[in-house]
């Protein structure tokens, strides 16, 4: 039955554009798949190792500013009489680009702050958020500064001269953006179910009985940082195709804090947890502009959120997942797994589902 | 098996543990008694290289280990049951057993054990759906003391397994650790209820203030007036 559901859902989801003719609603749902993206980074490592990082948007927008200027090309002054000269490069040049670069930052950000961790971290991540920001503000010969990168080409793709299509409607983004979402998805479910994430889940419970039974603390948390970082550089990659210009404000803290909010109230921790949150704080803000001024439409936007944390602290999906199982009893799924013999992937998803309703 | 000559760990300004020297030979069972704060749990945290020592030497099989990471004194063999009904709280049963081997490759000698282990406790092959964090505290212990079996360890270190546990269940897992031991695996023990580890125990050492004040067999501290005044009430 769960898997007619999730195929049911993905056919929703791909039908989408075929119904939906107005393109202002298919470009709200291209930037809430984007924030999903980024988000789901985020619960990688708020909800399974446990660290906060609120610089996420640093990888975000190194991502973003990577994939921009590897497609753009750029050329530096080093000396007077040197110019260093980069070429554009093709799109899908500049979004791996962009993945590979932040990624790296997540390995450096990660190996600096994770011997400390905790609250060490969470203030290494800010400032190194606030630093990548001041650096793609002033450092104008690069990154334009405030007067932004223009003309930043979407993504093409296909064989030159045979077939090609070039991303500029909002269809074919969307569905970039839609399968990158459930490529991101695929990549988070299948690591929290391997051996490093059993280890993430052990350091989050209890630290020092993970160290105890042998798991490398300061490895486990810097590769999950790696990959955190990575996916929000893909995110970022998506973001400045997409939109195809970007400006040093996409490193503000406010974007952070979205994120936060969509991993906190989805479910921090659960696989559908930042894609709940991601959809219902990437959408409502656009339907909340259409209803109130835009005083009116923060003072909204803030109520919805104290609502839903307060009600619901552990989250939209836990709790959904909790009132399934008052309301329907434990019965079906829960009596099979109890009689069903050894440890299958199907045990650790039940039990991935279970903790998602505590943690 | 485990010799510690002269070791001196410190919390900052603090000497928790000075100049201890004890061995545990293979096949014994041997328990460090004393009271709160003789740093009893410390000694056991550096030999498992959980901290660092400040000086001293831990030999293990002749092998210097001081200055091993927890996970390659892990993997030589040493396991190590923390204090406090220590378990994995929102993992089920079964996954708090998969990280005691979470070192091991061999899956025919995992599975073993596990059989092993469900054997010896079958509440743990009821439960092993269940998250470990609403099971009862005896069931926890046997938990604890199951998942650092899956590591197939030579040496057991056991820190204060009856703290917290009622008198029924004290006895049980007293009961279960002579088993481990009875099976070829070697023990070393903290203990605050001296009379019952002096009682189960080859040889004690007792810890006053860090440093190791007097020795021998079970029998030996049992009978010795200072243990009898200030550890078995009179």
């Amino acid at each position: 039955m769960n898997r007619w559901a999730t195929w049911l859902w993905l056919a929703f989801l791909f039908s989408i554009p075929v119904w939906m003719t107005n393109q202002y609603y298919l470009y709200i749902l291209i930037n809430a798949g984007i924030f999903i993206i980024a988000a789901m980074s985020l619960n990688l490592l708020l909800g399974y190792t446990g660290q906060l990082s609120l610089g996420h948007v640093a990888f975000f927008g190194i991502g973003a500013y990577a994939s921009a200027l590897v497609s753009l090309g750029f050329d530096l002054e080093i000396t007077d009489s040197y110019t260093f000269v980069f070429a554009p490069r093709p799109v899908w040049v500049g979004l791996l680009a962009g993945i590979l670069v932040a990624g790296f930052f997540g390995w450096l950000v990660g190996r600096i702050s994770f011997k400390i961790r905790g609250a060490y971290f969470v203030i290494v991540t800010i400032s190194f958020a606030e630093v990548v920001r001041l650096v793609a503000l002033n450092w104008i010969d690069l990154t334009e500064g405030p007067m932004a990168l223009n003309n930043i080409p979407p993504l093409t793709l296909g064989i030159p001269g045979l077939w090609e299509l070039t991303f500029w409607r909002k269809v074919p983004n969307y569905y970039l953006v839609l399968v990158t979402c459930i490529l991101s998805y695929v990549v988070i479910a299948r690591l929290v179910r391997s051996r490093l994430g059993r280890a993430m889940i052990a350091l989050r419970e209890n630290e020092p009985l993970a160290a105890s039974v042998g798991i490398d603390v300061t490895r486990s948390l810097v590769l999950a940082a790696v990959v955190s970082a990575a996916m929000a550089g893909a995110a970022g990659g998506l973001y400045t195709h997409t939109i195809r210009i970007i400006d040093p404000d996409v490193f503000l803290f406010i974007y952070t804090v979205t994120m936060v909010i969509m991993v906190i109230t989805g479910g921090k921790g659960t696989l559908a947890g930042p894609i709940v949150g991601g959809l219902i704080f990437g959408i409502l803000p656009e339907v909340l502009r259409e209803v109130a001024s835009p005083e009116v439409q923060w003072v909204m936007y803030g109520l919805i959120m104290i609502a839903i944390v307060f009600f619901l602290p552990d989250g939209i999906v836990p709790a959904l997942a909790s009132w399934w199982r008052d309301r329907f009893g434990a019965g079906g799924g829960g009596a099979e797994s109890q009689s069903e013999p050894g440890p299958g992937p199907e045990a650790s998803g039940t039990v991935t589902d279970t903790m998602g309703e505590r943690a | 098996m485990l010799e510690i000559e002269g070791l001196d760990c410190r919390y900052g300004k603090v000497r928790a543990v000075r100049d201890l020297t004890l061995e545990v030979r293979e096949g014994e069972l041997v328990t460090l008694i004393g009271a709160n704060g003789a740093g009893k749990t410390t000694t056991l945290k550096a030999i498992s290289g959980i901290l660092r020592p400040a000086a001293g030497r831990i030999a293990f099989d002749g092998e210097d280990i001081t200055r091993a990471s927890a996970r390659a004194i892990l993997a030589k063999g040493i396991a190590h049951c923390p204090e406090g009904r220590h378990v994995f709280p929102y993992m089920s049963v079964q996954e708090n057993l998969d990280m005691g081997c979470y070192l091991r490759r061999d899956p025919g000698g995992i599975a073993r054990d596990l059989r092993k282990v469900f054997e010896r406790f079958p509440v743990l092959e009821e439960r092993r759906r269940q998250m470990a964090g609403t099971l009862s505290g005896g069931e926890q212990q046997m938990l604890a003391i199951g998942r650092a079996l899956m590591s197939r360890p030579r040496l057991m270190l056991f820190d204060e397994p009856s703290l917290g546990l009622a008198p029924n269940l004290v006895e049980t897992t007293f009961e279960i650790i002579a088993e481990i031991r009875a099976q070829g695996v070697t023990v070393l023990m903290v203990e605050q209820n001296a009379y019952a580890a002096l009682e189960l125990c080859d040889r004690s050492y007792l810890l006053e203030s860090g440093a190791v004040t007097l020795t021998g067999s079970g029998a030996e501290l049992l009978d010795n007036p200072h243990v009898k005044e200030a550890y078995l009430g009179g």
